[in-house]
């Protein structure tokens, strides 16, 4: 049995989404015996491509092409595909990503696999790998498994754990390429940056704020919370309708779905379409001066007060400990 | 130009979620079922293409009966053609994304748009799936999109930014929120929807490559704890977030 691991990066640095994938295909193959193998894409990326081995890769494919230091879905597609028919690959795992979830239809079609979008499990049963992942944004959970040959699973991010990289690396080889210039007809050009913010889809801390912030100007106190706590500003979608925050911070059914370590609600009433984007998330903290807000039956703790008296005292006290440990 | 969206009906998103007792699906009563929110912006973009460039919009559903009330609605927004695609299985992404390229194969649009994912299924898999069985390139999570001279400039989504793609044409987007403001259809609009046609056509069984095993509703979570109501709680509430939740 073979699993091959999309093993996504950007500017040559590994996401960590792509050590969560390789950690949770070699928990699968160590249940079913077999190997797992990742693949790196990109324009010079050898260099970083042994470390999988210490997340649990048997071995490594490298990808590398100038033309590869953008992303293309067709190229990289066409990759994937490739490499899984090479090393007559039966699982193909990829981050649920941007990338890894532009990328996993594609290949799905070329390979004639049945994909399983944004798992939150995996587990093997008889014999068979059975993915658990959300559905009707996380109101149920389905098991499902794939009945084609090939099979295909997205793992949502910071769900699954990387654990800490053994000192192993893993043999390197090189995927035999053969790119043709249509492969490229689409491709990234330019890549812009929100000003270096830490996204809420990556983020370990996110301290949202909602309408009960009265206005854009009050953000500044949910910005230095999450400063000192090293996390993301995130919204709810009734302070992106009204512009007071940018879309990329929503948090919810339409805006992004996360599942932070801390995910810390403020002035937030906590309706279904928020709670689908981060009731995963392990620790929530409610704070809204309304003890009959939906938030607080989401959260593990809450404080029942004004905002605008509780996110500067909760700063300082945060300062206070971090400043300490 | 030929623009073309294909939209899904899916239950309302402030519907509450049962699981029914065969545990295989969820209980429909009293679940109302609308057009997939992205799938309002798709076709919104499509119209606004049309306005700019001149052509004809079609709009696709699979499903039964009741995605008709989906399409009246686009109808109503002022799309010209809008075609079900009759199938009552049970659904898998692989085979609605098969029945769709079908359709599409024969009436070869320039641009085909879809929503970002179904918020039943919450796949994301069903546009770009449909692109590559055509054999066209694809931008997903599109906020921003440009079309001129056969390419087209799409801005798509991604951790910590946006990605500005180029892409020749003709081409597969899916929509994200931001890309537009949907319209609400004119009372015109909705009166003029009722009396157009809806091309019906049949298809054959599709075939799925996942089975669902079982569905059942998340674990519920113990009741969250009310530390105070005031910030002298918030020593507390740090001290249990460092010491008993180690978050921080
Ligand atoms: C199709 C669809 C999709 C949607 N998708 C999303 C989504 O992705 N994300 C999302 O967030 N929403 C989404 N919504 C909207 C959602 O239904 C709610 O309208 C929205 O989440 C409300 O935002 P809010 O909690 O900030 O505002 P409100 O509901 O107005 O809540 C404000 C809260 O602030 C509290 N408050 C006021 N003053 C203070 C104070 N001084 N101190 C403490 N607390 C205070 C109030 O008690 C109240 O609970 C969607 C809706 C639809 C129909
Ligand atoms: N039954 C359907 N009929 C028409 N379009 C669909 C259907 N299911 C999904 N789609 C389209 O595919 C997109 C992604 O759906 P999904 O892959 O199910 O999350 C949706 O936003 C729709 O545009």
């Amino acid at each position: 049995m073979k699993i091959l691991v999309f093993a996504e990066q950007r500017e040559n640095k590994f996401k960590k989404p792509a050590f969560e994938a390789v950690r949770a295909a070699r928990n699968v193959a160590d249940q079913l015996g077999g190997e797992v193998i990742g693949l790196v894409i990109g324009g010079a990326v050898q260099s970083i491509a042994a470390t999988l081995g210490g997340y649990g890769a048997t071995r490594v494919c490298v990808a590398e092409d100038p033309r590869l230091a953008m992303y293309s879905p067709t190229a990289y597609a066409k990759i994937i595909a490739a490499v899984a028919q090479a090393q007559q690959a039966d699982v193909v795992m990829l981050p649920a990503t941007s990338m890894g979830k532009d990328l996993a239809p594609r290949v799905a079609v070329k390979l004639d696999a049945g994909l399983a979008a944004d798992c939150i499990a995996l587990k093997v049963e008889g014999g068979e790998i059975v993915a658990t992942r959300p559905v009707y944004a996380g109101k149920a959970l389905t098991d499902v498994k794939m009945t084609s040959a090939l099979k295909m699973f997205t793992l949502r991010p910071n769900v699954f754990s990387a654990g800490e990289s053994a000192d192993a690396s893993a043999p390197v080889e090189a995927a035999s390429l053969a790119l043709a210039d249509q492969d490229f007809t689409c491709v990234v050009k330019e890549i812009k940056q929100s000003s270096g913010k830490l996204d809420v889809a990556e983020a370990d801390i996110i301290v949202t704020g909602g309408r009960g912030m009265k206005g854009p100007e009050h953000f500044g106190i949910i910005e230095q919370l999450a400063q000192a706590l090293g996390g993301a500003v995130g919204a709810s979608r009734a302070v992106v309708d009204a512009g007071w925050r940018p879309h990329e911070e929503q948090v919810g059914q339409t805006g992004k779905t996360v599942s932070p370590s801390l995910y810390i609600a403020v002035a937030v009433s906590g309706a279904i379409q928020h709670l689908a984007g981060m009731s995963s998330s392990k620790y929530i903290v409610a704070i809204n001066k309304d003890k009959d807000a939906p938030i607080f039956q989401a959260a593990t703790y809450g404080i029942v007060g004004d905002a605008f008296e509780i996110i500067p005292a909760l700063t300082a006290e945060v300062k206070k400990l971090l400043g300490k440990s | 130009m030929k623009l073309a969206a294909c939209i899904n009906h899916v239950p309302d998103t402030a519907a509450k979620i049962n699981v029914a007792a065969d545990r295989m699906s969820i209980d429909k009563t009293g679940v109302t079922n609308v057009i997939n929110p992205y799938d309002e912006f798709a076709v919104e973009e499509c119209l606004r293409l049309k306005e700019k460039n001149g052509g004809d919009v079609t709009v696709i559903s699979l499903g039964g009966d009741a995605h008709k009330e989906s399409l009246r609605k686009a109808l109503a927004m002022g799309v010209d053609k809008a075609v079900l695609l009759k199938d009552d299985g049970v659904r898998d992404s692989y085979g609605v994304a098969r029945g769709l390229a079908d359709y599409l194969k024969e009436i070869s649009p320039d641009i085909v748009f879809f929503g970002k994912q179904s918020v039943d299924y919450d796949d994301g898999a069903v546009g770009v799936m449909v692109a590559e069985m055509l054999g066209l390139p694809s931008v997903s999570v599109v906020v921003k999109l440009e079309v001129a001279g056969g390419k087209a400039v799409a801005e798509r989504e991604i951790e910590g930014g946006r990605e500005v793609v180029e892409t020749t044409l003709p081409a597969v987007f899916t929509a994200q929120k931001g890309l537009n403001e949907p319209r609400y259809p004119s009372l015109k609009g909705i009166m003029g929807a009722k009396s157009k046609p809806i091309e019906e056509r049949p298809l054959t069984a599709l075939t799925a490559k996942a089975a669902l095993v079982q569905m059942q509703k998340p674990p519920a979570k113990p009741a969250g704890r009310v530390i105070g109501t005031d910030a002298t709680a918030v020593p507390e509430l740090v001290r249990l977030l460092h010491e008993e939740a180690k978050v921080i």
